[in-house]
């Protein structure tokens, strides 16, 4: 893979890595046909982001020949050696005319080489895992609630939360109203607490679609570092989401650029609206069965495996292996999806159940398919979901 | 200035006197050395040397010449003693360190010889301060018998180019590797880190560049850990020489412009790290 970001663009190439830098410690590069594709996942996997640049935000795109199981080469390097290429954005703006991104998977390297002003040249030869895709699974046309506003809005709303502040609860009402406030865990004393809220008139938005009221917390850190992205390009943003506990996801779309974060919100025991906890369960791969991650945030691409789970577990419900250690829920079949039972022949083996998350945050659910597979045995969407291995957490 | 008049009559039991307007001109000098607490002074007629050494590898020379000051008077042919650094600093910017516009701390300095601490006065808007600092035992200083008629290379450019890449260096790198070369790639920095190896070249004809004097290629390695606090005196200065002798020993050399125009010099000198195998080149 070649590709060279000239003038402007390096500095929004440096920002997108400020912003991903916010999300986790591993940049998951990924040259495709549609452009290079920048990820990053944060630990306990309740943020991800994915940067897609198009081709033509490149003066050169190559994506590069794919090997001979007709992949192209992923690769993940440390966040911070990447974001250190990139660390000063003033003086990106300032010297650098012309950076020039190659993947060199022979010598084991993906150079950044920037081009300054004077005709310097920095070279950073920064070493790279091979990895499996990362992608975070998500359908924003399943969330019932849409906003749409120039980032600025949204920038001059969170400005008024303390730093410090963890997550922030976004509320819906039909009737158009819109509010931020910072959220407050149960241990906290109320009465000893500021609570800032902001309600944002309708006019504010350049687009409200709330089909129902709901109110949904997420983590502030990362949205912030979105909205910082989102405010120096000068994109409005969208919102897409539900009933709490299901993910957030906001959007930029440029036709250079998309921007995708996923954010993990935390589920409301009191909320009515919330839907019925779910088994977890992963599809063993390779023999190995992956950490389990709850099925109520499937959709999206990998909408299909998810649905062959939902028949087979529906169908052989009784029979599943239980697991010996943790309860074990059924399934809510109608918590993803209503009608459109998939008659999709299932040859997979038998969904597994797993553990619960523990944590406050559920889990996303993240697809981690194997290239080989996915290119040797599969001529479809690919059926393989898994959750990724924890190769990179070691 | 009433500070002199006042104090002209015990003036001759000392055997330095020096004079400031602006404690600015010396204090901002010596945080360019400050990487280690004690420091030598020697002065002679004309000026003082301040020198920090560290490790045995890397020394660390402050020129403050006699024209600096304003007043000036040395009774004997040298005067030395050490003295640590991070107190006079302290002493030194007693006032803090960003005066208000147009106004600034006047220094008189004063040692009355071995034995006897620095007495400073400092005055700003009215107010005098003394401050008397303990001076110590003398010890001897590095000779890296750097001579100039041994040096190999020698690149003189503009600070501005450096220090950006001084600030962003890899410090998870153990050394920062200097090559220099009458050919490609002429002048390179080097760092090999956790996350993989970055290079920065500067071409000769850079604008960056004023000087360039290379004669053989070149490539020696210096601890990171000891060049870093040359970024110091680096940010202060306009342009900044670099040499390398015949041992591959490093001289820095940077050209500092204080607030009243006047230049000063700040010089660092490194050893090299090790000897490169051809393999590693």
């Amino acid at each position: 893979m070649r590709c060279l970001v000239t003038g402007g663009n390096v500095k929004v190439l440096g920002k997108a890595v400020h912003s991903l830098s916010r999300i986790g410690d591993e940049l998951y590069v990924e040259p495709t046909e549609d452009g290079l594709s920048l990820r990053a996942v944060n630990s306990s996997r309740s943020a991800y982001a994915c940067f897609l640049f198009a081709p033509l935000f490149f003066q050169l795109y190559e994506e590069g020949s794919p090997d001979p199981d007709g992949e192209t080469f992923r690769c993940k390097v440390l966040m911070k050696s990447f974001l250190g290429v990139f660390r000063s954005l003033p003086s990106l703006e300032k010297t650098v005319e012309k950076c020039l991104i190659s993947l060199k998977p022979r010598a084991s390297r993906l150079v950044v080489q920037l081009h300054c002003k004077y005709g310097v040249t920095k070279t950073h030869n920064l070493s790279f895992q091979e990895c499996e895709l990362l992608q975070a699974v998500f359908d924003k046309e399943l969330c019932a609630n849409a906003l749409h506003a120039p980032a600025r809005v949204l920038v001059d709303a969170v400005v008024h939360f303390p730093v410090t502040l963890a997550e922030v609860t976004l509320g819906v009402s039909p009737a158009g109203k819109v509010s931020f406030r910072n959220y407050l865990d149960e241990e906290t004393e109320p009465s000893r607490t500021m609570v800032t809220e902001l309600c944002l008139s309708e006019d504010e938005f350049q687009d409200v679609r709330i089909q129902q009221q709901s109110h949904v917390t997420f983590c502030l850190k990362e949205f912030r570092g979105l909205l910082s992205f989102a405010e120096s390009s000068n994109l409005p943003l969208n919102i897409y989401f539900d009933c709490p506990g299901r993910p957030a996801i906001f959007t930029l779309s440029d036709p250079l650029l998309e921007v995708h974060l996923v954010l993990a919100t935390l589920s409301d025991p009191n909320s009515s609206l919330e839907v019925p906890s779910t088994t977890l369960r992963a599809r063993p791969a390779n023999g190995t069965f992956p950490p389990a991650v709850p099925d109520d945030d499937f959709s999206g691409d990998d909408i299909d495996s998810y649905m062959i789970a939902m028949e087979t577990t529906c169908e052989e419900g009784p029979g599943l292996p239980s697991s010996p250690t943790f309860p074990q829920r059924r399934p809510h079949p109608g918590a993803a999806l209503e009608s459109e039972s998939s008659s999709l022949e299932s040859d997979q083996e038998g969904a597994v159940p797993g553990t619960p998350p523990q944590k406050k945050f559920r889990s996303l659910f993240f697809g981690s398919v194997l290239s080989q597979s996915q290119a040797g045995t599969h001529t479809g969407p690919s059926q393989d979901v898994l959750a990724e291995d924890s190769e990179g957490e070691s | 200035m009433p500070l002199s008049t006042q104090l002209e009559t015990a003036d001759d039991q000392y055997v330095l006197v020096a004079s400031l307007d602006n404690v600015r001109n010396l204090s901002n000098i010596l945080k360019a050395i400050h990487f280690k607490d004690h420091a030598t002074c020697f002065a002679t007629r004309n000026g003082i040397k301040v020198t920090v050494e560290n490790a045995k590898c890397v020394q660390a020379n402050a020129f403050i010449q006699a024209g600096i000051f304003q007043e000036f008077i040395i009774q004997e042919e040298s005067v030395m003693f050490r003295i640590n650094l991070a107190v006079l600093l302290d002493c030194l910017t007693i006032f803090g360190t960003n005066s208000l516009p147009g106004t600034s701390t006047a220094l008189r300095m004063c040692y009355r010889g071995y034995g006897y601490p620095l007495t400073l006065f400092l005055e700003e808007g009215g107010v005098v301060t003394v401050c008397k600092i303990n001076t110590q035992e003398p010890e001897e200083t590095l000779d890296f018998d750097f001579c100039s008629t041994n040096v190999v290379n020698k690149i003189i450019l503009q600070s501005e180019g450096l220090r950006e890449a001084f600030a962003e260096l890899d410090m998870t790198s153990e050394v920062l590797q200097i090559t220099m070369s009458p050919d490609k790639p002429y002048f390179r920095l080097s760092t090999f880190g956790n996350a993989g190896s970055a290079h920065l070249d500067y071409p000769k004809d850079s604008d960056l560049i004023e000087a360039f004097h290379c004669n053989q290629t070149q490539t020696n390695r210096y601890k990171i850990s000891l060049l870093k606090p040359s970024t110091k005196a680096l940010g202060l200065s306009c342009k900044v020489s670099i040499r390398t002798d015949n041992r591959g020993f490093l001289s820095l050399q940077y050209m500092i412009r204080n607030e009243d125009g006047q230049i000063c010099f700040v010089e660092y000198y490194c050893c090299p790290d090790e000897d490169i195998t051809d393999s590693e080149l």
